[in-house]
């Protein structure tokens, strides 16, 4: 429910001020007509009274009935009755209070010859309010709407980048478990370094998702570990080649970014052939304080076909950096002969300290901070 | 190995799966029947059919997820299947739709007992034929006499053709979304995968479908309800008792006698379209 206006201690006094304003321009004007001062300032008070009542009244029951954008005309009825009631209450109170008295003009007289002027003045005032009333209460009500909205956005955007962040292939994890149960009855020694791996693995997964920023090195070291135990499986027939400049390795990236795309590389250059395949993964950095990483898997042009613009299951990683980012031009695939390559790039906040996670940015700016920083 | 230094009566196995240390741990298993002989090892679909049409095993160990084509493809291009026991990491829920038709299916990582019972299963339910000659090799081996005359009894009553059930297994798996945007077909010996966007139309020929591509047309054994139903009905639209098109290749309809029409598809190929064919091509297609 929005509040209204004359509750908040700013409005009240413009309104109070307002007020005193009017009372004092009419008490003027009813001197000058000939009317004693007293009368003149009973009459101004009396009525004005009456018209800041009826104003407050307007003001906070609108807080309960708006009239829809189709029915504004009701507050014209609304204003032309409530100013004939004022009138008419002023009528009852002043001509008895005032008429008794001895003065140069017949108060009673008067008040009948200026009826016109005071509803035309009554009129304006209410209706003034009336508008006033309705603009305030719906701008209010725009602004809940775009809050609520803005909060929905918002949690859905979480909820999308952590189930993006999730998705972590159940195959890997079974294929591997069964790997290990083969490697126990003949070579045990090598199933139990297996499990050491599958846990490092898993373990960086499981605390990845609270964390925020990565550094480059931190991902590449993780990333190695998956590649080691794709390599169990598929003994001699994979190969990578993980290449950092010496300058990135501070860099920082979101975490689980990289390794959707890696298994996207190893799903169609590992899963889906039969040669002996090499991966490659290059990390630079690059002008206007991005860091850029190439994947580069083979594929066969037999069974796969990747597709233009982003390519077999890359849509996920797209979408996560526009979230990220407010930008769809991060990633890019390329395809030549034989070889499909990934490439991300990923903008470095320069103002961002390792300490200030990107989940700061979030509650209060519906746009992410690094996105007002690009150059 | 070689085909002439297996006993005629054993047990012929065909392990298919990509990963070594997979094929690995079934042959460990596999070591305590000594009734089965493994032929071959296959790290691949295509691999998997040759070794399938030069040793005609009694059954086969079928990874699912494998390069080129997987498990499913695979044994749709077999002309007679063999009997399959699944051994998959693929969820199962994804494979629970399999268990009617399989002869069973193992989830990996699997231990031996459930192995030996997948496998006992098997052996229990293998045709009465099949048995027999399985039977003579088993009396001379050992303390497997008692179990195999129960084992006789079960196979006579609860005998199926392995072959009959390989077929509604496939049917269930051409609805997989695994293999939801290509099909697979065998030309001359050779293997063809088709992407399901490259297809402009199939048609019905005898106990076989045609399909129409730009690459020219193929034959695959199945019917026309059979890829009604396996194909997205947002993009393939069964016009005719004898056609199915895609509708992305689709460029004009023109009206054609009584009743009927003649859809013009990019390649200039004519379709026609019945009454009924008519209705469901407008309601596709948005008109």
């Amino acid at each position: 429910m929005a509040k209204a206006p004359l509750a908040t201690g700013k409005f009240l006094l413009i309104f109070i001020s307002w007020w005193a304003i009017w009372a004092f321009l009419q008490v003027s004007l009813l001197i000058g007509f000939g009317l004693a001062p007293t009368t003149a300032l009973s009459d101004s008070l009396v009525s004005n009274t009456l018209v800041a009542l009826c104003c407050g009244f307007i003001s906070n029951n609108m807080q309960y009935y708006l009239p829809k954008k189709e029915r504004y005309w009701y507050i014209l009825f609304i204003s032309l009755g409530l100013s004939g009631i004022i009138l008419l209450a002023c009528k009852a109170i002043l001509v008895p209070l005032l008429g008794a008295k001895a003065g140069f003009i017949d108060y009673g007289q008067f008040f009948s010859r200026s009826w016109a002027v005071r509803y035309d003045i009554v009129f304006l005032q209410v209706g003034c309010m009336s508008i006033l009333s309705v603009l305030w209460y719906a701008s209010e009500e725009e602004q809940e709407n775009r809050q609520r909205r803005n909060d929905a956005e918002r949690l859905s955007k979480e909820a999308e980048l952590f189930k993006l962040r999730q998705q972590l292939a159940p195959h890997f994890l079974f294929n591997s478990l069964n790997s290990i149960s083969a490697l126990i009855g003949s070579q045990p020694e090598q199933a139990r370094k297996m499990i050491q791996q599958l846990s490092d693995f898993l373990r960086g997964n499981l605390k990845k998702e609270d964390q925020q920023w990565v550094p480059l090195s931190e991902e590449l070291q993780y990333l190695e570990l998956y590649l080691d135990i794709e390599k169990v499986r598929f003994g001699h027939r994979l190969s990578t080649e993980v290449s950092c400049e010496e300058d990135c390795l501070g860099l920082r990236l979101p975490p689980m970014l990289l390794q959707p795309i890696v298994e996207n590389a190893i799903k169609f250059g590992l899963y889906d052939t039969t040669d002996a395949v090499t991966i490659t993964i290059r990390a630079r950095k690059i002008e206007g304080g991005y860091v850029r990483i190439d994947v580069v898997n083979p594929f066969d042009p037999e069974t796969s076909r990747p597709k233009k613009g982003t390519g077999f299951g890359l849509t996920s990683i797209q979408r996560r950096l526009y979230l990220l980012f407010a930008r769809p031009d991060l990633l890019e695939t390329h395809v030549e002969n034989d070889l499909f390559t990934t490439t991300v790039k990923i903008p470095q906040q320069i103002q961002q300290s390792p300490q200030s996670p990107q989940s700061s940015q979030s509650p209060q700016s519906p746009q992410s901070p690094q996105s007002q920083q690009l150059p | 190995m070689n085909n002439a230094n297996i006993p005629p009566a054993s047990i012929k196995a065909i392990i298919i799966d990509d990963e070594p240390l997979a094929r690995m741990i079934v042959r460990e298993y596999l070591g305590a029947y000594p009734e089965v002989t493994i032929v071959q090892e296959c790290s691949d679909g295509f691999e998997g059919i040759k070794a399938i049409q030069q040793h005609h095993p009694d059954l086969i160990f079928l990874d699912i997820q494998m390069p080129k084509i997987n498990g499913f493809e695979m044994l749709e291009l077999v002309e007679e299947p063999p009997a399959v026991i699944f051994t998959t990491a693929f969820d199962e829920y994804a494979i629970r739709a399999f268990e009617n038709h399989a002869v069973d299916y193992l989830l990996k990582p699997f231990n031996k007992e459930r192995f030996d019972k997948a496998l006992r299963k098997w052996m229990e339910k293998r045709p009465a034929a099949a048995q027999s000659t399985g039977s003579h090799t088993g009396a001379g081996s050992s303390a497997r006499d008692g179990s195999e005359a129960n084992r006789h009894h079960d196979a006579d009553s609860e005998a199926r053709p392995p072959a009959g059930s390989t077929e509604a297994l496939l049917e269930t798996a051409a609805q997989s979304p695994a293999q939801q945007h290509r099909i697979v077909v065998k030309t001359g010996g050779k293997i063809k995968i088709i992407p399901l966007e490259d297809i402009h139309f199939l048609e019905a020929a005898d106990d076989y479908v045609k399909i129409h591509t730009h690459q020219g047309a193929f034959l695959k054994n199945r019917t026309m309800s059979f890829f009604e139903h396996a194909l997205d009905p947002t993009q393939f639209v069964r016009t005719h008792r004898s056609y199915i098109l895609n509708i992305q290749q689709v460029t004009r309809i023109d009206p054609y006698e009584k009743d009927s029409h003649l859809c013009i598809l990019q390649s200039g190929a004519q379709v026609p379209v019945s009454k009924a064919g008519y209705v469901k091509l407008k309601a596709v297609l948005g008109l």
